[in-house]
């Protein structure tokens, strides 16, 4: 994967409404990330995550070409599957998403240093531009799942396993090392609360 | 139970041991070893006919040796399958000369002396294990003379005494004079939630499993009394709180204190004990008939060996380790592989129920959806790069990657479907020979240099984990916990990602302090990836003092998901000990790495051969 010349990075700054661009000078930021060298077109959001929000991130992808996202915004625990889903119905691969995380870890945390926040943030920006640059598209594989179970040991709860797996249609495979199924509670007297036999 | 036996979808295999399972999620190879039974199990009838004329006796161990039973015999009437087994170590001979009774008594003919072991293999998508528990032997515990004095019995003894299908069929006696006992107390805790002897942690249902003896007691003998000695009653379930009342309605005595030691009046068989009463600050003395120690719980036997087979972990109570406390509290940390019942913690049966429930639930989504997408981001080899050394093949801790062998040339290579994506194997391997897809050396080195570029001696590098430490810093943000603007995190799946060469570069490049950080060793996500991390720091703090920079400088913490709180202090603290690095010490050390650097590269151009 080219790391100059054919990488077309998008930003997005979020403000979050008020969250971030409260305590982060968002049109500076936007500005900052224009001048990096691949950026090719960055902008500004109210609410990045929105509907209109991905529709910005979609029109864009195509109009200029886009072959890698910056999203800054929330911590990519949150909106990293929404941003990737977004680049995957306009054609990019997800893995070429990059967020970074401008609110939890900035935003939210210096709220009384509107410079000071606004530098990090710039700081965030550019190490996921130099991110994104490098990324290159992954595939999740899949895999044929056998359609059988093993269910280890016979006691009351690999019994309700077994019985659950097979009801919903599963071949199940139950095995015990002693004789008999019934583990540990077909020695009790009685079971609690219902005080009936256990076998 | 017996509906196991007619389910058309169940196969049960009995007398059966794993003995291998192979492969990964979706595609598990199972061996087991159907031990013989030298009954043929489908054609017994259960009609008892060869018990009856085997001269053998042996103790009975569902019944916990309180009666015999013979060398042929059904565990209990209601076993499953319905079927004879022969105990072949007890057996007088399989040859007629020896005794050979039981053969001639059965009219099916389906007793077999020379049944062999039997090996089967199947394959499964996927695993629950349900290995269970037993109950904690209390016989180090010296103190309560158990085995010594035939009158102290524990919580699984005294249920099959009280059981109808028990040794004297429900009509409760005591072992030394066979007479009912009229005076009974139950010891709570043996074995449980001491730090010394035994185990730290609570048996869970040792509580309710007295009071539900007592009430049963309270019934059937109404003369009966009983007393609780107790730390405290944990009656935490549904109903269970009702339960505890009728007890103590029905005339329980619950006395809040642990005895310290059992006497046995030699010439009565009784039990002579005193305790102090923390609710009155009194010692009592007491004189039972009988004394049940109510048994805390470990994990099974056996079930070491299944962890091992499976390559999962376990927690520091020896009960299997699952992938997440809160959130995945029946997936393991392996793929595909599901825990129900005690076999990772202790339960009672509606507990147990409850997760076998969940644990086939999370099963049957794999097999109802019939495949599985694999994690994207794992770790590839450099051949190039790669002198087989295997380090990479030590440290994964899913066992994902099939060690190289030197001698037949062959490359260590990745199990795509194991790999989890933590990182260690790449950060372990000194000869970039692994590649850590979507978050490559060069990647990360390239964030490093943009985090630093400006105004490094001002900053604090980062390195935070996904699943705990970044999360942890999520959680300062949430809740609006305020911290100095240094630091500059940067993300990887797991710590153990963070490669020497990632924290070297940060110095390099002027950062004034460098943080690793990552989960606690109980919360790791990738089981045990966490402990190679602290190894590599505690190797950079060796390797930074004798570079001659000061080790404080690089700091490791631990913090989870849940610890935002932990975050914003650590921050605040690094912003501390970052501000007693001058630029002068920043820029020795930028000096330093560079030397090193460069007589490192004048020793590889010295050597060309190496390359």
């Amino acid at each position: 994967m080219p790391t100059t010349g054919d990488v077309r990075i998008g930003v997005f700054v979020c403000d979050c409404g008020m969250n971030i661009a409260g305590s982060v000078d968002c049109p500076s930021l936007v500005e900052i990330a224009k001048s990096i060298d691949g950026v090719v077109h960055a902008e500004q959001n109210r609410y990045t995550c929105s509907q209109p929000g991905q529709e910005s991130i979609r029109k864009a992808i195509a109009e200029h070409k886009l072959n890698r996202i910056v999203v800054a915004a929330c911590t990519p625990r949150i909106h990293e599957p929404t941003f990737r889903k977004c680049a995957a119905d306009a054609g990019l691969n997800p893995y070429l998403v990059e967020m970074a995380n401008i609110r939890e870890h900035c935003s939210w945390v210096h709220q009384d240093d509107k410079a000071a926040a606004t530098m990090k943030a710039a700081d965030l920006v550019r190490s996921s531009v130099e991110r994104a640059r490098r990324l290159s598209p992954q595939k999740e594989a899949a895999l044929k799942v056998h359609p059988a179970a093993l269910v280890v040991g016979g006691g009351i709860a690999g019994i309700q396993a077994a019985l659950d797996l097979a009801d919903q249609g599963h071949k199940v495979y139950l095995v015990e090392k002693s004789p008999t199924i019934g583990g540990l509670m077909a020695r009790l007297a009685k079971t609690y609360p219902t005080m009936d036999c256990p076998t | 139970m017996t509906d196991v036996r007619q389910h058309p979808n169940i196969v049960l295999l009995t007398s059966s041991e794993i003995e291998e399972v192979s492969g990964y999620v979706g595609n598990f190879h199972v061996r087991v070893v159907k031990k013989a039974r030298y009954v043929i199990e489908g054609d017994c009838t259960a009609c008892g006919d060869c018990s009856k004329v085997c001269p053998v006796m042996v103790p009975d161990e569902h019944q916990e040796g309180f009666s015999f039973r013979k060398a042929i015999h059904i565990p209990f009437p209601q076993a499953v399958p319905s079927a004879y087994v022969l105990d072949m170590a007890n057996c007088l001979g399989n040859n007629p000369i020896a005794c050979g009774k039981c053969f001639e008594a059965c009219q099916k003919k389906c007793i077999n002396y020379d049944m062999k072991d039997e090996v089967v293999e199947f394959d499964a998508g996927v695993v629950i294990v349900a290995t269970g528990m037993e109950t904690y032997d209390p016989t180090e515990l010296e103190e309560y003379g158990y085995r010594k004095f035939p009158n102290v019995v524990t919580t699984i003894e005294f249920e099959r005494l009280l059981s109808e299908g028990g040794p004297t069929e429900g009509h409760l006696v005591r072992p030394t004079d066979m007479k009912q006992p009229r005076r009974i107390g139950f010891i709570q805790c043996v074995g449980s939630r001491s730090r010394k002897r035994g185990n730290p942690y609570c048996g869970n249902i040792c509580c309710m499993n007295t009071v539900k003896d007592t009430l049963l007691l309270s019934e059937h003998y109404p003369d009966a009394e009983c007393t609780v000695f107790y730390i405290d009653i944990r009656a935490f379930g549904k109903g269970f709180e009702e339960m505890f009342v009728r007890s103590k309605e029905a005339g329980v005595r619950y006395v809040r204190g642990i005895p310290g030691e059992i006497r046995e009046d030699q010439a009565t068989g009784n039990l002579i004990l005193s305790a102090e009463n923390s609710s009155t600050g009194r010692v009592e003395d007491f004189e039972f008939d009988m004394v049940v120690l109510s048994t805390g719980v470990v994990p099974a036997r056996g079930s070491e060996e299944i962890r091992r087979k499976l390559t999962l972990s376990k927690s520091p109570d020896g009960f299997l380790l699952e992938s997440h406390p809160k959130l995945k509290p029946v997936d393991s940390p392996t793929k595909g592989v599901f825990f129900a019942g005690c076999a990772e913690s202790p339960k009672d049966v509606k507990d147990s129920v409850t997760q076998a429930g969940a644990a086939a639930s999370r099963a049957g989504i794999l097999l109802a959806k019939g495949e599985v997408k694999i994690e994207a981001i794992t770790s590839a080899i450099v051949r190039e790069n790669c002198v087989m050394c295997g380090a990479c093949a030590k440290v994964c801790p899913y066992n994902a990657i099939i060690p190289p062998d030197k001698a037949k040339g062959v490359y260590p290579s990745v199990i795509e479907a194991a790999c989890a994506g933590c990182g260690t194997c790449s950060a372990e391997c000194r000869f970039d020979a692994i590649e850590m897809r979507h978050f490559t050396d060069e990647q990360i080195m390239s964030q490093i240099d943009a985090l630093l570029a400006e105004k490094p001696e001002e900053k604090i590098l980062v390195f935070a984990c996904n699943w705990c430490s970044f999360a942890g810093g999520d959680g300062a943000g949430t809740a609006r916990l305020q911290y100095p603007p240094s630091q500059r995190i940067i993300r990887t799946m797991c710590s153990g990602r963070v490669d020497e060469k990632f924290v070297m570069r940060g110095f390099e490049k002027g950062a004034a302090m460098v943080l690793v950080s990552g989960c606690h060793f109980s919360d790791c996500h990738y089981i045990s990836a966490v402990r190679w991390t602290q190894k590599r720091v505690e190797k950079l703090w060796d390797r930074l003092e004798k570079l001659g920079i000061r080790p404080e400088r690089l700091q490791l913490e631990w913090i989870s998901a849940a610890e935002g709180v932990k975050f914003a202090r650590v921050m605040k603290e690094l912003d501390e000990m970052r501000k007693t690095v001058a630029p002068a010490e920043v820029a020795e050390t930028r000096r330093i790495i560079e030397e090193a650097d460069r007589k490192k590269a004048d020793r590889k151009a010295a050597k060309p051969q190496a390359l």
